[in-house]
């Protein structure tokens, strides 16, 4: 399986958790401790075991596209792409 | 598809997703779960694929996404209820090389603007249009739409939508398909990943189609209005898959010979 | 230049086509579809936008849009349509794109008829559609002013980035006179040939323009407001129109707009010819309004009447202006008909008998 992560922009999060619901990994989670300028609980990253591996499911679902999802190469480096998801 | 590099953390690692750069760098105020979100997110997609940021006008509705001009990094107009068609209609006929797209809620496209976007499709006017239904009124506090299903409980139709009063809800993208000024018409839903997958290939096809010079398009996007509705962001998804979609088949009602090379290419 | 035969109808729309208008929308309606049927031809001919929308209500928002787009735009109707065009003209103001429209008023309310009225002064210079604003509003009283006005139209829209009507009313538009075009322009958006900073063009090298009109927050909807009424302000200092007639020793004042200005001038003519020393004030802008001039003419006649074609809407324009400085009577015809020089002719004498009574 490929290693991947996500960087949430917590501030912009509204804590709706449709990504929690997407995630097949089960490594983001409604962080109740927290709250946001906003007023939400956001979501966080949690991934003790590298569990992630950069689907980008939850960002496809995110309705507020605070989600940055990130994948590990496995071949060697590409001259300046990124993959997209379509 | 190549786009600019982003910088990233490390060296060995792509970016797999990111926000993309023709929506602005700012927080919506749509509702928790609410996936005006995500059709923002795809039209704005769309926008950096195709390239044609620079020359895209939008044109917002009155609804929930009044403010959509705010999320764009387009030139934006906000027009009177219902009139975005008309609007983007003067738009396009002044400046036919730019790429103009309406957006617009069912409120406003199918009951109060319901001569404005037949007679621009009838037209054919090389215009795209964004169709989010959510089966109800989001913005005035969830009143019933045209799209309210049979039976839906809002709050002007307390005790459920009768349809013997009412009527039936409309199906926008069978009648507008119907119209031989349509070039492509098609219905998706925001509901799950894969379908927003799905939905953003029919946005792109449908701007392809203006690009082409193939007359009106149209994506209509089954969406959800969790705040409204009564239910989690969740459970509204799960709404769409199990009451919408029943009513509102997914599909490509209208395309018209020629759309399908377009996005082979 | 020579002088051709023309239709107010055509000639105004001619003269929105030397002035470099883009583009028009419009929908049929009696009696001003002539224009409409003008540049259905004349447009095309030109390479320019023509569309007939299928209502007033998509065809204001059409103009809304390429005037947002930064285009020379203009539409035509009459008064149940217009009507109809009410929230698109609120939008307009409010969104502070120009555009003008051509009103050519038939009688009313309802359906009424075909026939020239007035009876829309109420609605296109008081309001007609929500909130707080102001259309310039020029009336024409022949074809050649028609003309004039609406070359005129396009570059005070631009300059004040508002709509401008051209009222005039079914005599105007049906009427034919000696008339003399002015030159062409190039359709070029105005603006010496550059598109607006603030138009839709497409964000190209720039931050992307928004046209809007929400405010949500009070405050800056406030302010916003205070802008708008401060640009009022600018227009009424710098537009006021009119036109007079035999006032320099007048006693007595007779002020018409339009078709009924030009009747009551010739009543006037007539009320001389009997000894009577009747002078005529004709407002060309209905707003601005020409008030300062009729204040001053106030205070040197001793009676004055207001003509018009309609139960007596600039007429309280006048009383605001004269302000008890002399009494003001009304002489109206409504429904579609036309006053007659001598009904004012009437009306000037019964003025000058009550007030010497």
């Amino acid at each position: 399986m490929p290693k991947g992560r996500v960087v949430i922009n917590e501030e912009a999060c509204k804590g709706c958790a449709l990504c929690v619901s997407a995630c097949k990994q089960d490594v983001l989670a409604l962080a109740e401790s927290q709250i946001n300028a906003r007023g939400y609980h956001p979501i966080e990253y949690v991934d003790p075991r590298e569990r992630c591996t950069g689907c980008g499911l939850c960002a496809v679902i995110c309705p507020d596209a605070v989600i940055t999802v990130y994948r590990q190469r496995r071949t060697p480096a590409r001259a300046n792409t990124v993959v997209t998801l379509s | 598809m190549t786009t600019p590099i982003i910088p990233v953390m490390e060296q060995l690692e792509d970016i797999v997703y990111s926000r993309p750069a023709a929506l602005a760098e700012c927080s919506t105020h749509y509702c928790p779960g609410c996936t005006h979100g995500v059709a923002h997110r795809l039209v704005a997609e769309v926008i950096d694929e195709l390239g044609i940021a620079e020359r895209t006008i939008g044109v917002a509705p009155v609804g929930c996404a009044v403010f959509a001009y705010n999320y764009f990094k387009v030139d934006f107009a906000e027009a009177a209820h219902g009139r975005a068609p008309a609007m983007a209609t003067g738009i396009k006929r002044v400046h036919p090389d730019n790429v103009v797209f309406t957006y617009q809620g069912d409120g406003d496209l199918a009951s109060i603007g319901m001569a404005e976007i037949t007679h621009t499709a009838a037209r054919g006017e090389n215009i795209t249009v964004i169709f989010i239904n959510n089966a109800i009124y989001g913005m005035t506090g969830g009143q019933m739409a045209p799209t309210t299903l049979p039976g839906q409980r809002t709050s002007s139709s307390p005790l459920g939508r009768d349809v013997e009063v009412m009527g039936m809800p409309l199906k926008m993208a069978e009648m507008l398909a119907g119209l031989p000024g349509a070039a492509y018409v098609a219905r998706r839903s925001l509901h799950s990943a894969k379908e927003i997958n799905r939905a953003k290939k029919a946005i792109r096809t449908a701007f392809e189609a203006q690009l082409a010079g193939m007359g009106f398009s149209m994506v209509e996007l089954l969406s959800s209005c969790p705040t409204n509705w009564g239910l989690s962001a969740f459970d509204s998804l799960k709404w769409i898959e199990e009451h919408m979609i029943p009513y509102y088949p997914l599909g490509d009602y209208k395309v018209a010979e020629g759309i399908e090379a377009l996005s082979k290419n | 230049m020579t002088k051709e035969l023309l239709k107010g109808n055509e000639a105004i729309a001619e003269a929105a086509v030397r002035a470099g208008v883009e583009a028009y929308f419009g929908y049929p309606i009696t009696p001003q579809t002539e224009l409409l049927e003008y540049m259905a031809r004349r447009m095309p001919e030109l390479k320019r936008a023509f569309l007939q929308a299928e209502s007033e209500v998509a065809a204001i928002n059409m103009v809304y849009g390429a005037a947002a787009a930064g285009a020379r735009v203009m539409t035509s109707s009459s008064s149940p349509g217009v009507s109809l065009m009410m929230e698109g003209i609120s939008y307009i103001v409010a969104s502070e794109v120009p555009c003008v429209l051509v009103d050519v008023m038939r009688g009313g309310p309802g359906l009424g008829n075909i026939a020239p009225s007035q009876a829309d002064y109420f609605q296109i210079v008081k309001g007609g559609g929500h909130g707080d604003y102001r259309l310039i509003v020029l009336a024409p009283a022949t074809v050649q002013e028609a003309i004039d006005l609406t070359y005129q139209s396009f570059d005070i829209a631009e300059r004040y980035r508002t709509m401008v009507v051209i009222l005039a009313d079914g005599n105007i538009g049906q009427m034919m006179e000696p008339a003399e075009l002015p030159p062409m322009h190039a359709a070029n958006g105005g603006h010496n040939g550059q598109r607006a900073s603030w138009a839709l063009t497409g964000a190209k090298g720039r931050p992307h323009n928004v046209i809007t009109s929400i405010y949500l927050v009070p405050e800056v909807e406030e302010q916003f407001n205070q802008k708008l009424q401060a640009k009022f302000r600018k227009i009424a200092e710098n537009e006021i129109r009119y036109a007079e007639y035999a006032t320099e020793d007048a006693e007595w004042l007779v002020v018409g707009f339009g078709t009924s200005g030009r009747v009551a001038q010739t009543a006037v003519k007539q009320a001389r010819a009997k000894g009577i020393k009747a002078g005529l004030l004709r407002p060309i802008s209905l707003w601005p309004y020409p008030e300062k001039r009729l204040a001053e003419l106030a205070n040197n006649v001793r009676g004055i009447l207001v003509v018009e074609m309609n139960a007596g809407q600039m007429l309280e324009d006048v009383r605001l202006a004269v302000s008890g400085r002399a009494p003001v009577k009304f002489y109206g015809r409504m429904g579609g008909t036309v006053p007659l020089p001598d009904e004012v002719l009437d009306e000037i004498i019964r003025l000058t008998k009550e007030s010497n009574s």
